[in-house]
């Protein structure tokens, strides 16, 4: 199925939009976390508008692709981008974190929120539902596609090596995993805390094809896609170097907006900060 | 002599229960981690080799790939060792498969000291306990072979998560083919009005065997079967407390947050009654024969004609 594919400046501008939106839910909240949520916003944006097959109006559809947001604490950043897809109404944005709402702190599968396919929060486990999601389908010859997004602290689960090892046992060239590589976790740098580099050469020691890309170019984000969906025999793994808070010069590259929401004056200056960049 | 047809491993009942299922649906896949010839998955390897997905010793991942698969229209079974396959990838229980209510099937084998020579680190004793605790998760542990294989066939008509209990040594076959399986419904094996004892796995067989020394003794005991610990039948408990004013339960487990801890959380909510617990307090196992281990946990016919003792002196 064909689709006609939005342009890197269509992209860039709905991105930023979502930032914005990341912003807003954020300070509604008055909690969760900024610094990750827009270092991958750029490659959910692209992934949502450019590649993933799917069906905003139909979410539970048999021929859709599957996201796996493994690092499930950056859900603003897919929840913003479902709803600019139109999976459920803008204005359900901001209902994030408050009681009763279907946008829980991490994704929660079983409050009904559609295009949230599992659970997540827990890091370290959603690569192996991708893995099952992608042997699954190549039992029943699909082409469904899966896609999981993982953070780079979160390569210190020994679980992920485990799914990694298994993606490349079964040759799942259906799955692509995307790395948000942006150096910074909760207690700083990652290779402080723990070292997880070079990923790349990991990866492909356990039989995965590897891509590495700057995840704030949108050009290369697309063709980054682009080439892993036409990888035969092997997973992709797409390691993504972003900057934590990208967007937003007082959060940029700063641990400490990993999961601290702005207050009102702070998240003015980022809207403004940010409205700069649609112009 | 309690009436029996035969000994076998419950564990079996897994396996040929599997296979059984797996003729019936084609979404049915098995998971297996290392160790299919001892759990039996193997012998659905050898029958649906298409539809076995071997992930090695890599339980966390085995769990969570076991999640992907039901997300995407399949039936996975993944089974290992109880201590790993509840206590190794817990949080994959817990967070991706129970709170995403994934319709996961879990076996869980080599329940209970009777493990033997292996000794503690193969003896699941912990499972019920942290299996019942979370939600959606629903716990069956079968008293026989038959049952265990009634239990998987019937585990893919539930949706959602169900973790099976299962063991490894031979033990002797209770029910047959008639013997009414419902989930969520205990069995009363036995009529009595004195005493209630209710098991749980193996156990079963001890309780009923309990229950042939006590009517020398003059004392007519119920014995109850639930083999689902989860949902568990309040209804069937809370008769026994009425009509017997006091009971004994019965498990090859920790007592603590156990098996005995559930039936006595419906005791003491809806008809206070003395209990006594026969079980595991608060020790790991050993190396040892079934038999040898059996006895000196006391974990025997024997015990539970004691604890029914002890119970009746404590009734009101």
């Amino acid at each position: 199925m064909e689709r006609e594919k939005k342009s890197a400046k269509e992209l860039e501008k709905i991105s930023n939009e979502l930032r914005i939106d990341i912003i807003k839910m954020l300070c509604e909240a008055g909690s969760g976390h900024p610094g990750g949520s827009l270092s991958i916003i750029d490659i959910l944006t692209v992934l949502y508008f450019n590649h993933i097959i799917h069906d905003p109006k139909n979410p539970d559809w048999d021929g859709r692709d599957r996201v796996v947001l493994s690092k499930g604490h950056v859900c603003p950043a897919l929840y913003a981008v479902l709803s600019k897809c139109g999976y459920f109404p803008h204005e359900e944005l901001f209902t994030l974190r408050k009681l009763g709402s279907r946008l829980q702190g991490h994704p929660a599968k079983d409050k009904g929120l559609p295009g949230i396919e599992v659970s997540t929060g827990s890091l370290g486990q959603g690569l192996s539902v991708g893995v099952g999601m992608a042997i699954g389908f190549k039992l029943d010859k699909k082409p469904n596609r899966v896609y999981v997004v993982m953070g780079d602290g979160e390569q210190q689960e020994g679980s992920i090596w485990e799914a990694v090892m298994s993606a490349g046992h079964y040759k799942l060239d259906n799955l692509i995993g995307i790395v948000d590589h942006n150096n910074l976790q909760i207690d700083g740098e990652v290779e402080k805390v723990m070292g997880v580099e070079n990923l790349e050469e990991k990866y492909r020691a356990f039989r995965w094809e590897t891509i590495r890309i700057n995840g704030h170019n949108i050009s290369e984000i697309d063709s980054a896609f682009e080439k892993a969906k036409k990888i035969k025999g092997k997973p992709v793994a797409i390691i993504a170097d972003t900057i934590k808070g990208k967007g937003v010069s007082f959060m940029e590259n700063v641990a400490e907006w990993h999961g601290k929401a702005p207050n009102k004056d702070q998240a003015e200056k980022c809207i403004s900060e940010l409205c700069n960049l649609i112009k | 002599m309690v009436k029996t047809f035969g000994n076998k491993a419950t564990r079996y009942g897994y396996g040929e229960g599997l296979v059984e299922l797996g003729e019936k649906n084609p979404n049915v896949v098995a998971i297996g981690l290392d160790i299919t010839s001892s759990t039996t998955v193997n012998l659905f390897k050898e029958r649906f080799p298409d539809r076995f997905i071997s992930i090695g010793i890599a339980e966390q991942n085995g769990m969570g790939v076991a999640a992907g698969l039901s997300l995407v229209g399949k039936i996975p079974y993944v089974c290992t060792y109880g201590v790993f396959a509840a206590g190794r990838c817990w949080d994959q229980i817990r967070t991706t498969v129970c709170y995403s209510n994934c319709n996961v099937k879990i076996g869980g084998g080599h329940g209970g000291i009777s493990v033997g020579p292996d000794g503690a680190t193969h003896q699941a004793l912990e499972e019920i306990a942290t299996m019942r605790v979370i939600p959606n998760m629903k716990v069956i542990v079968p008293c026989d072979y038959v049952e265990t294989k009634k239990a998987t066939i019937m585990a893919a008509e539930i949706f959602g998560p169900v973790y099976i209990r299962f063991g490894r040594e031979p033990t002797p076959i209770i029910t047959d083919e008639n013997t009414p399986f419902i989930f969520g419904k205990a069995n009363v094996l036995k009529e009595g009005n004195d005493v209630a004892i209710i098991g749980c796995g193996p156990m079963v067989y001890e309780a009923l065997s309990a229950s042939e020394i006590l009517e020398k003794k003059g004392i007519k005991a119920r014995v109850i079967n639930i083999h689902t610990v989860k949902p568990i039948d309040t209804e069937t408990i809370i008769k026994a407390a009425k009509d017997c004013g006091a009971i004994v339960t019965v498990e090859e487990h920790q007592v603590m947050a156990g098996f005995g801890s559930a039936v006595a959380e419906v005791v003491v909510q809806n008809c206070p009654v003395p209990m006594e617990f026969v079980g595991i307090f608060d020790k790991f196992g050993e190396s040892g024969q079934p038999e040898e281990l059996l006895k000196k946990y006391k974990l025997k016919d024997v015990n539970i004609v004691e604890a029914v003792e002890r119970v009746q002196k404590r009734k009101r």
